[in-house]
């Protein structure tokens, strides 16, 4: 996602600290209720915000359910479709996920759900570690636009937008920048 | 966070910058941990053809790229001097246009000339990565030293690295001189003043010919082969002298700090270099150094070969 010059085009703010810590801690309540084995879960988030989102998520969950859930990484830059297309490659991470994904539950979570495409990729990354249970799919806020036949399980917001419009996801810990979702009309 | 990459050839460390070092190396982290999952294989470069052109023999970095490739799905066609028609007189850069004409995408070239992956690059949108030129440069050996060095010790900056042999002939030696330097390593090279003449210190290195002084001090030592094939009988007296001087044998080991990487880009030449009770020892990170050049390649494939052209 490009970086917007703020000063020249302001964005539209659409969630601020609390809201977004309100969505999170409603989907940790949903995680709980949809998954009855809770210790078979692994959030594993796509880098960099996924990753962010997936700590907090663990963290409700601790203090709701009192269940210390795994949390992982999930690289999606080296199952990408596009390669040798962008003018930039995308930075590849390493993966973290546990050894054995036979009989787990394993949640991607990601700050922003648009096209689908990112979604796909870690479906693919997630079978080269193995075949889990299930899969499901968090994000903080879902912006519509999908091209291909995903939808999210646990969704923070859901918001319209237009194609030409972006979303722009700042946490705390990783933007140094207080958490809000910002909307920049093109 | 920016890709700190914009080549699409690899020729060698003299012109990449440190962080552009640093980024290949953080990159082949991302791909080793690829290496410990149930299917070993992403598809990042899926419909790239990879172009294997080994004028010169070479068994392990042939290998090495073309299972980096498999590993990134690229399609992989192996060249060798003998089996293309560069026996019949065809010049290395019809050859190379040739290949490129069947839109290979990434070109490996392995070549017994210093410049020949440089020459070709200019001509070709393809991507040239050096295998090896000559006495010139290794750059993926490099990096995968330096790889390894970085992953066991933590950091390069201010370690002692020592590189014992045959400095004169050898691209692995400069690759690593290049490289190590530039992340701030202090670099001390060993060996017969015939194959380390002081003119090496040009390049900002420490130059021995003693190696009992050096290795009470070493961090690393990197010991490389001697290459009969490269050189006439003149260099040193024979190869039991050799080993007397230069030679990591058991008793010289002893002299190394407990916690030294011993080396070898290998192929190994067991009592001539190193004795085999080091090379298979506990300070030894041999076949490391051939696990992470997986790694290192993937990384080096994915970077030149995965930019728009």
């Amino acid at each position: 996602m490009q970086m917007k010059d703020t000063k020249q085009n302001p964005g539209v703010p659409i969630m601020d600290a609390e809201a977004i810590q309100r969505a999170l801690r409603r989907i940790a309540h949903e995680i709980i209720e949809q998954n009855a084995d809770l210790k078979s879960v692994v959030l594993a988030g796509i880098p960099l915000r996924g990753i962010e989102v997936a700590r907090r998520l663990a963290e409700f969950i601790r203090e709701v359910a009192e269940i210390d859930i795994e949390t992982g990484t999930i690289d999606v830059a080296m199952h990408r479709d596009d390669v040798g297309t962008r003018a930039e490659l995308p930075v590849v991470h390493a993966s973290k996920l546990p050894l054995t994904l036979e009989n787990r539950t394993v949640i991607i979570v990601d700050d922003v759900l648009f096209t689908g495409r990112t979604a796909r990729a870690a479906m693919d990354a997630i079978s080269s570690f193995g075949r889990p249970a299930r899969i499901q799919f968090a994000t903080l806020v879902d912006r519509g636009h999908r091209e291909l036949p995903i939808r999210a399980d646990y969704v923070g917001k859901n918001l319209p937008t237009a194609t030409r419009e972006q979303i722009q996801v700042r946490l705390q810990n990783v933007d140094n920048e207080p958490d809000a979702v910002w909307l920049f009309k093109e | 966070m920016s890709t700190h990459w914009n080549r699409k050839d690899l020729l060698g460390l003299r012109e990449l910058s440190a962080d552009e070092i640093n980024f290949i190396l953080d990159t082949a982290d991302a791909f080793k941990q690829v290496g410990t999952r149930e299917i070993k294989k992403v598809p990042a470069l899926r419909g790239k053809t990879l172009v294997n052109f080994f004028v010169e023999p070479s068994t392990r970095t042939r290998t090495s790229f073309e299972l980096a490739a498999h590993r990134l799905s690229a399609d992989v066609i192996n060249i060798s001097a003998a089996t293309s028609s560069l026996s019949k007189g065809e010049t290395l850069k019809d050859t190379a246009r040739n290949l490129e004409a069947l839109h290979a995408d990434i070109l490996v070239l392995r070549h017994s000339s210093a410049g020949a992956p440089q020459f070709l690059a200019q001509w070709l949108k393809s991507s040239v990565i050096n295998a090896g030129d000559g006495a010139h440069e290794h750059p993926t050996q490099g990096l995968l030293d330096i790889y390894t060095i970085r992953e066991k010790r933590g950091k390069i900056d201010n370690l002692n690295v020592a590189i014992v042999g045959d400095i004169l002939f050898s691209r692995v030696a400069r690759s690593n001189i290049f490289g190590l330097t530039k992340l701030g390593a202090k670099v001390t090279l060993v060996g017969p003043s015939t194959l380390v003449p002081r003119e090496f210190e040009k390049l900002g290195v420490t130059v021995s010919h003693k190696i009992d002084d050096v290795l009470p001090k070493a961090d690393v030592v990197n010991l490389l082969r001697i290459q009969h094939e490269r050189q006439r009988k003149e260099y040193f007296p024979g190869i039991g002298e050799y080993t007397t001087l230069f030679g990591l044998t058991k008793e010289r080991a002893k002299l190394l700090k407990p916690d030294c990487l011993v080396m070898h880009p290998g192929p190994i030449n067991r009592g001539v270099e190193i004795d085999s009770e080091v090379a298979d020892g506990l300070q030894s990170v041999i076949l490391d150094q051939v696990t992470n050049g997986l790694a290192v390649r993937m990384a080096v494939l994915y970077l030149c070969g995965g930019i728009a052209t």
